[in-house]
This record gives C-alpha cells, sequence and structure tokens, in this order.
C-alpha cells in the first residue's frame, strides 16, 4: 500500500518508533513501488494482450489512462471546491 | 429447505423476541442464530411461488422464488449475521434493544422485498424498509442524526407512495398485481422506475443516502449500507433489465459521486458517495441486460454488500473507539489499531477491484459486457470510475484514517465481536477474489466468463498502479487537497437551503398580502355580520378539539368502509 508519510511530522517522541515514523522505510516502500509501477508497463512489451477497445492497442494504455484520470479527478474535484464548498455548519443556521 | 417459512418471518418474530429476551446470551443467540438458521434453511428454495394468500379479489404471494431471490436472499442472511455479530457489543445506553430489533425487522424487510411475488407485498416491505432503518439513523440521538433521519424517512416513503401509485395504475391496465419485468412504457412503469431509483440513489435523487447514512451509528450504518440499496437494484434487475436508459445513469452514478468522495472530509459520507459509484456499476449491467451483465451487477451487488460493509465497519470502529470520524481530526491510528488498519485495507482492495479481491471477479464482467455489446464510449467512463474508486475509497479511506500525519490519537482495537465481523468479511472478500467460482455457481445465467486471463488481471493492475502513482505525485508536489471541516453543495441544496430559504423569505409577503386582503374590501360591515353567523363562537366554524375531529373523521371513514363492502 501507499503509506506515504508527510514531511514535518515527528509523532510524539516518547512513545516506541513505528514502521512508518521512519522516513526511511517510507522511501524503501515508494522505491519498490516506483520499480513495480515500470516493470507493470514493462510487461506490455512482453504479454500479447486482447484488445476490446481501440484505445486499448496502444502501448501502456491502462496505465496512462489511470494516472491520468486520478490526476484529473483531483484536480478537478479541487477546483470545485472553489464553488461547493460552504462552512461545517452551513445547513444548521436557523 | 426444512420448513416452508417466508424468509422474512423468522426475522419478525426474532425482533419480537429480541425485546422480551434479556440482554445476555440468549439475545446473542437469537442476534445470531437467526440469520444461520434463516440462511440453512433457504439453501436450495426451489424457483416459483411458495406460498398465496388471497386477501379481497387479489391473490398475494409473499414468499416467491424468482431469478435473481436466492442470491440477494442468501446474501442478505450473511449480511444480517455479520451486521449482528458486529453490534452484539451494544450496551444499555447504546439504545441497544431499539437498534438489535430495528436491524432484525429491517434485514427483515429486505428478504421480504427479494421474494415478494406481487406488488402490494413488495410495497409493503419498501415501506418497512425505510421505517425500519430509520430507527438505525434515530438511535444515534443526536440532533443532527434525528433531522437526518427525518429527511430520510420522508424521502424514502416517497419512494413507496410513488411505487403504490406505479403500481396501482399497472394493474389497472394489465388486470395483475405480478411484479416481474415491466419495461419503461407508460405512466405506471414510469413511476415505479421514478421509486426504484430514489431508493437506488440515482443521479439528482441521491443525496438521502450520503445525507442520512453518515449520520447512523457506528454499527447502525452497516446495516443501513447492507440492505436498501440492493433491494432497490434487485426490483431495478427484475422490473426493467435492458432498459437503455440504465446504462447512461449507471455511467453517470459511477463517475459523478466521486468527484464528491475526493474533497469530502466525514469519511463515512466518503463512503456513501462511493457506494453511488458502486450501485453505478450494477445500474450499467442492468441496463445492458445479457446474461453476462446481469450476472455481473448482481455479483457486484453481492460484493459490494461485503467489502462495503467491511469498510463501513473499519470506519464505524474508528467512529465508536475515537468519536471521531473526519479525516482532518484522524490519522496514525494504525499505530495503536493495526488489526482494524490491515482489515479495513482487504475492504479498501476489494472495492478497488484488485486481482485476489472480490470486487475484480465482478466488476470485470460489467466491463466486459460493455465492450461485447459494443458501447465504446460509456467503457472509458466506467474505466475512469475504476481508477477514480481506487483513489477515493482504496487510498483516501485507509491512508487519512490509519496514516497520513500522525493525529496523536492513541487509543486500542474495537471489542472481539467487531474485529471478528470485520475478519469474517475480509475473509469472504479474499475467498471470492480468489475462488470465484462458488460465487459464480450462484449466479443466476450461465456463462463461460473467467476473469482471471492475463490480460484482465495485467491491465486493472496497470490502472491502479498509475492510480496510486498519481496519488504519491499529488501528494509530494502538494496539489492534493488537504482535509477541510466543510459542507460541499450537492442536489439536496435544493430542500436543505433554498426551500426553507425562500418559505422563509417569503413567508412576510404572503402574510402582508393577507393582512390587505382581510382589512380590505372584503371586510365589510355587512360580511363581519354575516360571517359572524357562522365563525362566531358557537358558530359552525367554531374551533373544535382535535382529537375530536380525528374521530368524527375515524368515524367518517369506517362508515364509508362499511357501506363499500356491504
Amino acid at each position: 500500500m501507499n503509506n506515504h508519510k508527510q514531511a514535518g511530522d515527528k509523532g510524539p517522541s516518547p512513545e516506541k518508533t513505528h514502521l512508518w515514523d521512519k522516513p526511511e522505510n517510507v522511501n524503501r516502500l515508494l522505491r519498490v513501488f516506483y520499480a513495480l509501477c515500470v516493470a507493470l508497463v514493462l510487461l506490455d512489451f512482453v504479454v500479447h494482450r486482447h484488445v476490446a477497445h481501440p484505445w486499448e492497442r496502444f502501448f501502456g494504455f491502462h496505465a496512462f489512462y489511470g494516472f491520468v484520470a486520478c490526476w484529473t479527478l483531483v484536480v478537478v474535484a479541487k477546483l470545485m471546491r472553489k464553488f461547493l464548498m460552504r462552512g461545517e455548519d452551513y445547513y444548521d443556521v436557523d | 429447505m426444512w420448513i416452508d417459512v417466508p424468509p422474512f418471518l423468522p426475522f419478525f418474530l426474532g425482533a419480537l423476541l429480541v425485546v422480551l429476551a434479556p440482554r445476555g446470551w440468549a439475545r446473542n443467540a437469537l442476534l445470531l442464530g437467526i440469520p444461520i438458521l434463516g440462511g440453512l434453511n433457504l439453501i436450495g428454495a426451489d424457483p416459483g411461488p411458495h406460498m398465496e394468500v388471497e386477501v379481497f379479489h387479489y391473490v398475494l404471494t409473499p414468499f416467491q422464488v424468482g431469478t435473481f431471490s436466492l442470491l440477494f436472499g442468501y446474501l442478505f442472511h450473511i449480511a444480517a449475521f455479520i451486521g449482528n455479530l458486529f453490534a452484539l457489543h451494544l450496551k444499555r445506553d447504546d439504545d441497544d434493544t431499539l437498534q438489535q430489533a430495528a436491524a432484525l425487522l429491517y434485514a427483515g424487510s429486505a428478504l421480504g422485498a427479494v421474494f415478494a411475488g406481487d406488488f402490494i407485498t413488495l410495497f409493503v416491505f419498501w415501506e418497512l424498509l425505510a421505517v425500519t432503518s430509520a430507527a438505525l439513523i434515530w438511535a444515534r440521538r443526536t440532533d443532527r442524526s434525528v433531522r437526518a433521519g427525518l429527511r430520510y424517512l420522508v424521502i424514502q416513503v416517497l419512494s413507496g407512495v410513488l411505487l403504490l401509485a406505479g403500481a396501482l395504475i399497472r394493474v389497472h391496465e394489465t388486470g395483475s398485481i405480478a411484479f416481474g419485468y415491466v419495461g419503461l412504457e407508460g405512466l405506471g412503469a414510469w413511476l415505479i422506475f421514478l421509486s426504484f431509483g430514489i431508493k437506488a440513489a440515482f443521479p439528482l435523487l441521491h443525496n438521502w443516502l450520503t445525507d442520512a447514512y453518515p449520520e447512523g451509528t457506528p454499527t447502525g450504518t452497516v446495516f443501513l449500507s447492507a440492505f436498501t440499496t440492493k433491494v432497490a437494484v434487485y426490483a431495478l434487475a427484475v422490473a426493467f433489465p435492458g432498459t437503455e436508459m440504465l446504462i447512461y445513469i449507471g455511467a453517470l452514478m459511477t463517475a459523478s459521486p466521486i468527484f464528491y468522495a475526493v474533497i469530502e472530509n466525514d469519511l463515512r459520507r466518503v463512503l456513501g458517495y462511493s457506494m453511488i459509484n458502486q450501485i453505478g456499476f450494477m445500474v450499467t449491467g442492468i441496463g445492458l441486460g445479457t446474461a453476462l451483465s446481469l450476472n455481473g451487477a448482481v455479483a457486484h451487488a453481492f460484493n459490494d454488500v461485503l467489502f462495503k460493509g467491511l469498510l463501513f465497519m473499519g470506519m464505524g470502529s474508528v467512529l465508536h473507539q475515537t468519536g471521531k470520524i473526519n479525516g482532518s481530526d484522524l490519522g496514525g491510528l494504525y499505530k495503536s489499531m493495526p488489526i482494524t488498519a490491515a482489515l479495513t485495507t482487504v475492504g479498501a482492495a476489494s472495492i478497488s477491484a484488485f486481482p485476489l479481491f472480490s470486487g475484480f471477479v465482478s466488476k470485470s464482467m460489467v466491463m466486459a459486457a460493455l465492450l461485447e455489446e459494443g458501447h465504446f464510449m460509456i467503457w472509458p467512463v466506467l474505466l475512469f470510475a475504476s481508477a477514480g474508486v481506487f483513489h477515493h475509497a482504496g487510498i483516501k479511506i485507509p491512508f487519512f484514517a490509519f496514516f497520513a500525519h500522525d493525529s496523536g490519537i492513541r487509543t486500542k482495537e474495537p471489542p472481539w465481536n467487531m474485529v471478528l465481523a470485520m475478519a469474517l468479511a475480509a475473509v469472504l472478500c479474499v475467498g471470492i477474489g480468489t475462488f470465484p467460482q462458488y460465487l459464480y455457481g450462484l449466479l443466476p445465467f450461465e456463462t463461460d466468463f473467467w476473469p482471471y486471463d492475463i490480460t484482465h488481471v495485467l491491465t486493472q493492475t496497470q490502472l491502479l498502479f498509475f492510480g496510486a502513482l498519481a496519488f504519491i505525485g499529488l501528494q509530494k508536489t502538494g496539489i492534493y487537497p488537504a482535509e477541510l471541516r466543510s459542507v460541499n453543495i450537492d442536489a439536496e441544496w435544493t430542500y436543505r437551503w433554498f426551500a426553507p430559504q425562500a418559505i422563509r423569505k417569503l413567508a412576510p409577503a404572503v402574510a402582508f398580502l393577507n393582512r390587505i386582503i382581510r382589512s380590505g374590501a372584503f371586510a365589510t360591515l355587512v360580511l363581519r355580520r354575516g360571517a359572524s353567523r357562522i365563525y362566531g363562537p358557537t358558530g359552525l366554524a367554531r374551533q373544535w378539539p382535535t382529537g375530536s375531529m380525528v374521530i368524527w373523521v375515524t368515524v367518517m371513514l369506517a362508515a364509508y368502509l362499511i357501506f363499500y363492502f356491504l
């Protein structure tokens, strides 16, 4: 999974350090993940996929589509906040 | 079947016994025993009507095994067992009796609906679903939950009224009350379609779900997520298979709510939006109407109850243990709730449709059916939604609750029964994902579909891994929107803000107009004198106590009824 840890977080100090408290563990996980991503795209050279939709003919289509879909989703959703976001008690006011 | 009883009956009797039974082992035995025995009794029930009752001039069929009934019947027994196990720890101060009885009645109503052979029986259980489930929202006993529960109930009852109206028109047209294929023709059919659409959370009719489910009790919402919308999916599959419009409605349902899910802070509301996204896949499958797509739709309903139930249980556990559910308040919980974190992650992997997890084996059927039927423009929409579901449910839910930045909250794992219920759901998610042949064996139609070929596995893994890569990129670049305490306005704005505001604004104008009319030309002395005869203290319009009015209305209705049957 993508237990990516945000920068600047040190956590409470007297406690024992947990797995993802150490940035090197997170980085190790991320490096494995990046390697897997590269491998998955390269598999497109080796594996002869069935093509049911014309777009699937393109090399690495699903990888590309997954990335672009998620990026677009988040960017558009973030833009939507400009129009849609109201205070937490928006409906509670009488 | 050992005993030929309608499947809802053990649940209804059980609810009565739960109220009477003392807290402790007797009640627990009832809560766990009823779904097990009821489920075992149902195995291998013969297709066709099992029970017919003549009421007035109509033959009601309260127990009929239709094409899809058994699959949903088994599913609802499993869901009731898991839900009851998850809620077993409820104590007196949680209103345990109310919640436990309501949950049994709710599960029973869902069973009644999927085994209903006629519209009247369906209508009765449709409305019972509404009332019994509202109790699970109100049991939270907060001001917000009371209001949300009321809004929920009004919309659910409206769905029932539309169903009744549609059914009456249909009965008038066809002369039959049998519940079967309807198809979109005529006013009656449209009303029925709209009624099902409300319960299935069609676009613009969907906000009751995202409004009410996050306000339920930590255990109650697990039940809510299992039954109402799945009954609607069942009803659509029976009455409107192959209705082309459903393909487009379903596609819209998969794609539009995920934008809201990304920016929503309440993690149970995120799951609510995600639920609409999953129902979208089912609705699309029903709209395609082929053997493969219908199999996919109902199989996905089956899996969704398990993985969405698991996710709601994970978030219910978090809420139960920390009292918090907003992404902005949570984080780092894997340190003190590692088992819950792991089990929730299984649910997240299942809903994201990773190979070897349950979502993969059912969602791929709908996707394959879309391409078989040549819907090349709809397929990319569903593929977008597939990548998106991983983003907002698969990553966001576990990440913001259990990982992300450390919120400093230190708690412990929830009670054993909650952990056990989650573990059971997780085992089923992995079991179905790894050995889909058992679920496929229960599906209504014969197909030779098998999800595990190299193309499916590779393309789906690519899609998901690169979706995750986008998440990491968005986090690293700081583009990913922070979790903010906020409300995002949706279609519900019309009835939660606009209508009340409009009434508030218009009220003074109406009052002003009223005053003018009353004090104006109408109120001449003559009129007043004449009016005083009627409106005076002894006149016809003197103030009657409400109670006596009700009695007189009852008497008149009773008299009418008697004369009618004479």
